[in-house]
């Protein structure tokens, strides 16, 4: 029983790992331009076809792989903040039709350069560290975990400490008045879709090996950020993560002990019981509905 | 001298609708009932946009509408029509038991919450075996049963028969529909929309208001899911997913919602382009791609929708109340 438990943990925590990355960039997108990013799955699923043309295929290491997901994927990201969310910005709902159709042009391109079927990913290291016998990490899904660490460390410093940060979440909270301060909406943008979208790229790149990538795999990635993101706050990041983890937590558990459709209806449940209760959510404070 | 004209426009609309199948292939027919059906679905969808939010349930409301007609039809052996209007009445009943939670919430919270009440709807169609079927769904659900008028044998396989059913039906609904929404209670909907606050003060009940907008349109979503499943003879969780759901949405958008007629427009326009000419012209693998660019395209050179084109031709169509109505939706 301690070994599942454990088990459990392990496997809940790097699930928090890749979805905190999701999540905290479709709070930042949401934060600075006010758009929900309905292909924010698929921009996580490009990432991953990012390794599977470039890994599976080539002879690239793993890690130059990885950072040329990252780098592709907030390319795209700015593509969209450039043809789509800057012409949008006062039109919420039209951000989000527009994402929705950003989302099925992304899908009809990765089925057509790489087909509909499950693509297949080697694994870039077999090694698994055992606590006991029941109890393993493979060290892939160690990497996913330390990655996340790093990057939301490093997301956090840039935050609080430059002025890039303090800019961005100056137009996070009024935008309006932080242009009134000099500080440049559209780069702020910019900013934070790259951002947004790198971190959506980076988390696809270094699942990859792990989870069935194909192109449709965004839908149960995006419902999940969608529970963590109202659960933790709408444009809270700390709220993001935390929510993050006890997410992962509860839907590892429950699809452990019952199955994956209950989990689903518990995490969507919760989900609900937080919008009655404390609609801004754990950590918010802000009412940007 | 006007109305004599519009009648005599209505008539011409109405023969061209009953023509309109014979000229199609057997497939485009079934598309044709298909899209009399979405249709309704997509109006439905405008009478709960009326007074503000916008949901991304609708269209498992109108999954439950098709379950429990199959379900009132198949083990209890309702007679098809009445299991259809049961079913419309159950979608709204579900609808009303939805409300309470779903309207402590507003605009993009309503949007969320929404998608997730629904979620969760269709997950325990999902996981339930007994009496939902799962993920295989219910089949062997029973057809209208056949009728013969004298002038045209119903034989409800047949797309043509079964079009025309739906036709008379969809009209129906329509005219109701337009009905509420120029009587008093539709005009408080635009209220409850633009001036909410103002609404409120004059001692109108907002929430009230926007529940029984939700109501009544999940009602008509309810039948448009039970006319669907008595033509296909199954349903199951997957035609209800939220990838159908967004079919509406963008429909409802791409056409307008500031008009009755936008969001028709849109479901006609976007479907004929999609499954007729895409697919005529062999774009078969390209489809949800200039589908995808399409949607863009609309949104940001065409953002107040299809309708506002009709507009621009027409001009004198706009009556001097919906002339008012999309001035005040261009001040808001």
């Amino acid at each position: 029983m301690i070994d599942l438990i454990a088990q459990t943990g392990l496997n809940a925590l790097y699930a928090a790992a890749y979805l905190s990355l999701v999540a905290v960039g479709l709070v930042l997108i949401f934060g600075v331009m006010g758009i929900v990013n309905f292909a924010h799955g698929e921009l996580f699923m490009l990432g991953a076809y990012v390794v599977v043309a470039l890994y599976a295929g080539g002879q690239v290491p793993y890690l130059a792989v990885v950072a040329i997901g990252l780098a592709f994927v907030g390319v795209v990201g700015l593509l969209m903040e450039w043809t789509m969310f800057r012409p949008l910005r006062d039109n919420p709902l039209g951000g989000l039709v527009a994402s929705i159709g950003f989302l099925m042009i992304l899908q009809a391109l990765v089925s057509m350069g790489f087909g509909v079927r499950m693509a297949h990913v080697p694994p870039f290291t077999q090694d698994v560290i055992a606590f006991s016998d029941r109890v393993r990490l493979p060290v892939q899904r160690l990497i996913v975990i330390g990655a996340a660490v790093v990057l939301l460390g490093a997301l956090w410093l840039f935050l609080k400490r430059t002025r890039f940060g303090w800019a961005l979440r100056a137009s996070a909270q009024d935008r309006e008045a932080a242009a009134l301060q000099g500080i440049s909406i559209n780069q702020t943008a910019r900013i934070a879709m790259f951002i947004g979208a790198a971190l959506a790229g980076v988390a696809g790149a270094l699942t990859a090996p792990l989870i069935s990538v194909n192109p449709h795999m965004g839908h149960s990635v995006i419902v999940a950020a969608f529970i963590v993101i109202i659960v933790g706050g709408v444009g809270s990041l700390e709220g993001a993560v935390i929510a993050a983890v006890a997410y992962a937590f509860i839907h590892t558990i429950v699809t452990t002990f019952w199955d994956g459709v209950i989990a689903d209806i518990v995490g969507l449940s919760l989900m609900l019981l937080v919008l009655i209760v404390k609609p801004t959510g754990l950590f918010g404070t802000a009412d940007r509905a | 001298m006007r109305s004599g004209l519009a009648l005599l426009a209505w008539i011409g609309v109405g023969v061209a609708l009953i023509a309109l199948p014979h000229g199609l292939s057997f497939s485009q027919q079934e598309i044709l009932v298909f899209l009399t059906i979405n249709v309704l679905l997509v109006a439905s969808y405008r009478m709960l946009t009326l007074t503000g939010e916008w949901s991304l349930g609708h269209v498992v409301i109108m999954g439950v509408g098709a379950y429990a007609s199959a379900l009132y039809s198949k083990h209890f052996g309702v007679f098809v029509p009445a299991a259809m209007l049961l079913g419309a009445m159950t979608a709204a009943l579900i609808a009303m038991g939805l409300s309470y939670p779903l309207f402590r919430m507003k605009g993009f919270y309503f949007l969320i919450g929404s998608f997730a009440a629904g979620e969760i709807i269709r997950l325990l169609w999902k996981r339930f075996r007994e009496p939902f079927g799962g993920v295989k769904g219910i089949t062997g659900i029973p057809p209208v049963p056949d009728v013969n008028l004298g002038i045209w044998d119903f034989v409800f396989f047949d797309p043509i028969s079964y079009y025309y059913f739906v036709l008379a039906v969809v009209s129906f609904c329509l005219w109701l529909m337009w009905r509420i929404e120029r009587s008093p209670v539709g005009l408080t909907f635009h209220a409850v929309h633009w001036q909410d606050k103002l609404a409120e003060a004059a001692g109108v009940n907002a929430r009230a208001y926007r529940t029984l907008a939700f109501v009544i349109a999940s009602g008509f979503a309810g039948l448009a899911g039970a006319l669907q499943a008595h033509y296909i003879g199954a349903v199951n969780p997957t035609s209800f997913d939220i990838e159908q759901m967004v079919f509406v949405l963008t429909w409802a958008i791409v056409g307008g919602t500031a008009t009755f007629y936008g969001p028709i427009l849109g479901c006609i326009v976007l479907t004929v382009l999609n499954e007729i000419v895409l697919r005529g012209l062999g774009f078969e693998q390209t489809r949800p791609l200039i589908y995808g660019l399409l949607l863009i395209l609309s949104v940001l050179f065409l953002p107040k929708g299809l309708e506002s084109l009709v507009g621009r031709v027409l001009p004198r169509r706009a009556t001097s109340r919906t002339r008012a109505i999309i001035g005040a939706e261009e001040k808001a």
